[in-house]
């Protein structure tokens, strides 16, 4: 199907917007758009980061959510408590596919759930003592944890307990950093407050721990990835490609990460984001303290690959840039084959996404590789500097759309029918069962790496055989078909 | 007669604990039979009919036990002067936890322990001081108190705050039965005071059900941990306490309250003469810029 004009898609937002009430519509109206690459600052277009309406079904999450689940959860040889009742914790616990190398319960704790499982009387006279005993308890039953987060739930922010008071109390006793977050879930209108939560908590109780100690014996080509949590070991495949240029990647955040690392990364000559969203904060504050400089680097697909390696390697001397460029060479044939073998069963695919932090934006590269047009992106939880990021991305009179509803999502795919919609676990089913091609962008379904030349084996391989798999040509439910389409699997039986 | 559940509000320190004890220890001596729940973290609502310093809270025994559902009702009841049965809510230290959240889970442990299904005539919630969250609320939700009392004094902050309980109490009383039964007046010997009161009270569309004069009496008595209808049954104090007991039995005076503006209150205030005209001229000086001018 052709792809809609300006003023189709707009006639199409119109359309979808006309059965919302008045304010609803009003306000829905400017989380919706078309995109326009003239447009410099995306709020010209799109409004974001405001609080949902009620009423409508949004996939966001909450400020718990964002710092636990996300920026802390994935720190290995931490413990993360979620403090308040047992719910949070154990809902979300090993919920993203942060992998880890590590023994977990001995000196890495990823997957496990730590919860002060608040009881009435927790909310009634305060969780201060309980919360103590519990860092007591940790310590002697995982001695080998390098550190403690506080991850506060609601009801720790409603009753006001002192957990910066427990955690500086306690931490002089263990002598290991304990680190409070007050990332209550009814804080912000997303996981995106979090986010920000989560990087203040670093900030101020992580990052300057080794100030003036000058024992860690630093290169020229340190830097620290940042932004990456390994979701389907992404940080491993794209850590293998800075180390064969010649950098040494000091420190990983947070996927596969651990707090002597966090601590290091002061020490680096270059901070690379890859999720800007989620972690932008925490490489302004070291560009401030520290004059750290920080790129955005996109790690999806050769095209983008070989950008960031070079613009990566422009920080750096000659050396350094040679060795970008052989590092494209080297893996070129290994990316032109794997184009070779699936750009021809993927050519003019339309693409529809709906995801996170950096993602709307980030894969669109990847898939253009493969011969993919991407004609519908959001995200849920973005801020606008993220749609500024993301208007040159899109081709002209695409559609925007910012914490899309379920209703305005279907909608849209029923009119633009994509060939394969990119989004969650909350979207996949029903777009399934619409005959429409899913793929999770959130845990890769399961699959992964998508990061660096190896993940693009991998990326390619799992939308060809989503995309391509037979399934969608059985989509007629039985009653519907007409005899023609009956006596096929008859004559196939025979 | 059915039971009568009361809620008993007013600025903190306006005596409503003192108030509320002797005006039940009257009733329990007209025959009536009472029990007295403690709204208070603080836990003083019971100890002049106890003749204790601080009765074991439900909260603080829960804590103890474990959870509020290994208490036993006999536990956290205990029995007083005249047959009054008290019980006390109990909460936290102050600065920590959830005082409110102790109050509702006190208050639906006594309802679904069946407190309130025994042979009683009236429930006295005694509760802290405004009502700053939607625990302190409780007594006045749905099928608890019908009948909230509120004790004042004609000081203006105590006829601030029952304005603003009287706000709280509209609230409650469009979606259930809760109604304004009238003010308590608890005399700080202030100028006309009696009137003012009355004033307020038909503004706010309800009634001064009672003056309680100022009597040393009632400290004495308080020394001793007891009522004054107890301590000195011939005290005129007691007399007054008696009275007030009297009214409430036969009180059938019960409104949706209208709370009053800021500037009516104010006005209000000037009247009689408790609050200068306001000056613009002297806002935001300082007693020595004053002095100078």
């Amino acid at each position: 199907m052709a792809n809609l004009t300006r003023e189709e898609t707009l006639d199409l937002i119109a359309e979808v917007l006309e059965v919302y009430p008045e304010k609803a519509k009003k306000d829905r109206a400017k989380h919706l758009a078309v995109n326009d690459q003239s447009i410099e600052q995306s709020k010209k277009c799109i409004t974001s980061n405001r609080k949902s309406l009620p009423g409508v079904m949004t996939v966001r999450g909450c400020a718990y959510a964002g710092s636990k689940g996300v920026v802390w959860g994935p720190i290995k040889d931490m413990i993360h408590i979620s403090h308040g009742p047992v719910g949070c914790g154990q809902y979300s616990r090993a919920g993203r596919r942060n992998y880890y190398v590590g023994m977990t319960g001995v000196d890495t704790f990823g997957t496990m759930n730590f919860t002060s499982d608040f009881q009435e009387k927790d909310i009634v006279f305060g969780g201060d003592k309980k919360l103590a005993k519990l860092i007591d308890e940790i310590e002697q039953l995982f001695p080998l944890n390098k550190g403690i987060s506080i991850q506060s739930e609601c009801p720790i922010g409603l009753i006001g307990d002192d957990i910066e008071a427990v955690a500086k109390k306690k931490g002089k006793e263990i002598e290991k950093p304990i680190v409070p977050v007050r990332c209550e879930g009814f804080r912000g209108v997303s996981q995106s407050l979090g986010h920000h939560i989560a990087n203040d908590a670093i900030r101020d109780w992580v990052i300057g721990n080794r100030d003036g100690d000058d024992s860690f014996a630093t290169t020229p080509y340190d830097v620290a990835v940042i932004g990456d949590y390994n979701i389907g070991g992404d940080a491993w495949a794209s850590r293998i490609l800075l180390e064969e240029m010649g950098l040494r990647v000091v420190a990983q955040w947070s996927g596969d990460g651990t707090i002597a690392e966090m601590e290091l990364t002061p020490k680096v000559k270059l901070n690379l984001i890859h999720c800007y969203r989620s972690m932008n904060y925490i490489s302004r504050h070291m560009e401030e303290k520290y004059g750290i400089p920080w790129m955005e680097y996109n790690f999806f697909g050769p095209t983008k690959i070989a950008e960031s390696l070079r613009k990566i390697a422009a920080f750096f001397d000659e050396t350094i840039q040679a060795n970008a460029e052989a590092v494209i060479a080297k893996y070129q044939a290994q990316y032109d084959a794997v184009i070779a073998k699936y750009r021809p069963r993927l050519e003019g695919k339309r693409v529809m996404l709906y995801v996170g932090g950096l993602r709307p934006r980030h894969v669109i590269g990847a898939y253009e590789d493969l011969g993919m047009e991407v004609v519908g992106t959001g995200y849920e939880f973005a801020h606008n500097d993220d749609y500024d990021r993301t208007i040159k991305d899109m081709a002209e009179s695409t559609l925007l759309y910012d914490d899309v509803t379920g209703y305005e999502f279907e909608e849209f795919v029923k009119r633009i029918k994509p060939d394969l919609i990119g989004s969650g676990i909350k979207e996949k089913y029903i777009f399934q069962k619409m005959g429409i091609p899913f793929r999770q962008m959130h845990s890769w379904d399961y699959s992964g790496p998508y990061h660096g030349y190896d993940g693009f084996s991998i990326f390619a391989r799992d939308m060809d055989m989503t995309i391509n798999n037979p399934c969608w040509g059985k989509m007629q439910a039985p009653w519907l078909a007409t005899e023609a389409a009956e006596e096929e699997p008859a004559q196939a039986r025979a | 007669m059915a039971l009568r559940q009361c809620a008993i509000y007013g600025k903190g320190g306006i005596g409503k604990s003192t108030t509320t004890q002797n005006l039940v220890a009257g009733l329990a001596e007209a025959g009536k039979k009472v029990m007295i729940v403690g709204c208070d973290p603080k836990a003083d609502s019971t100890r002049l009919i106890l003749h204790a310093k601080a009765q074991n809270s439900i909260m603080e025994m829960a804590a103890n036990a474990g959870s509020v559902e290994d208490l036993e009702l006999e536990d956290v009841l205990k029995v007083g002067y005249r047959g009054i049965k008290c019980v006390e809510s109990g909460g936290p230290e102050p600065g920590v936890g959830c005082a409110g959240r102790g109050v509702i889970t006190a208050i639906n442990f006594l309802e679904e322990e069946g407190a309130y299904e025994a042979d009683l005539d009236f429930v006295f919630y005694d509760v802290l001081g405004d009502v700053v969250c939607g625990g302190f609320a409780m007594p006045i939700r749905e099928n608890k108190a019908q009948e909230i009392y509120i004790v004042c004094s004609g000081e203006m902050m105590a006829m601030y705050a029952a304005n603003n309980i009287a706000k709280g109490i509209v609230k409650y009383a469009n979606s259930g039965s809760v109604r304004l039964a009238g003010l308590i007046c608890n005399s700080r010997n202030t100028a006309r005071e009696d009137e003012l009161i009355m004033e307020l009270a038909r503004q706010l569309g309800t009634q001064m059900i009672h003056f309680v004069p100022r009597d040393n009496v009632v400290q004495r008595a308080e020394i001793r941990r007891m009522t004054v209808i107890e301590y000195d049954p011939k005290a005129g104090q007691a007399q007054q306490y008696r009275d007030l007991a009297h009214k409430i039995i036969n009180n059938k005076n019960f409104v949706i309250p209208t709370p009053i503006t800021m500037d009516a209150l104010e006005a209000l205030l000037m009247d009689f003469g408790l609050m200068d005209e306001e000056d613009e001229s002297v806002v935001g000086k300082t007693a020595e810029a004053e002095a100078a001018a």
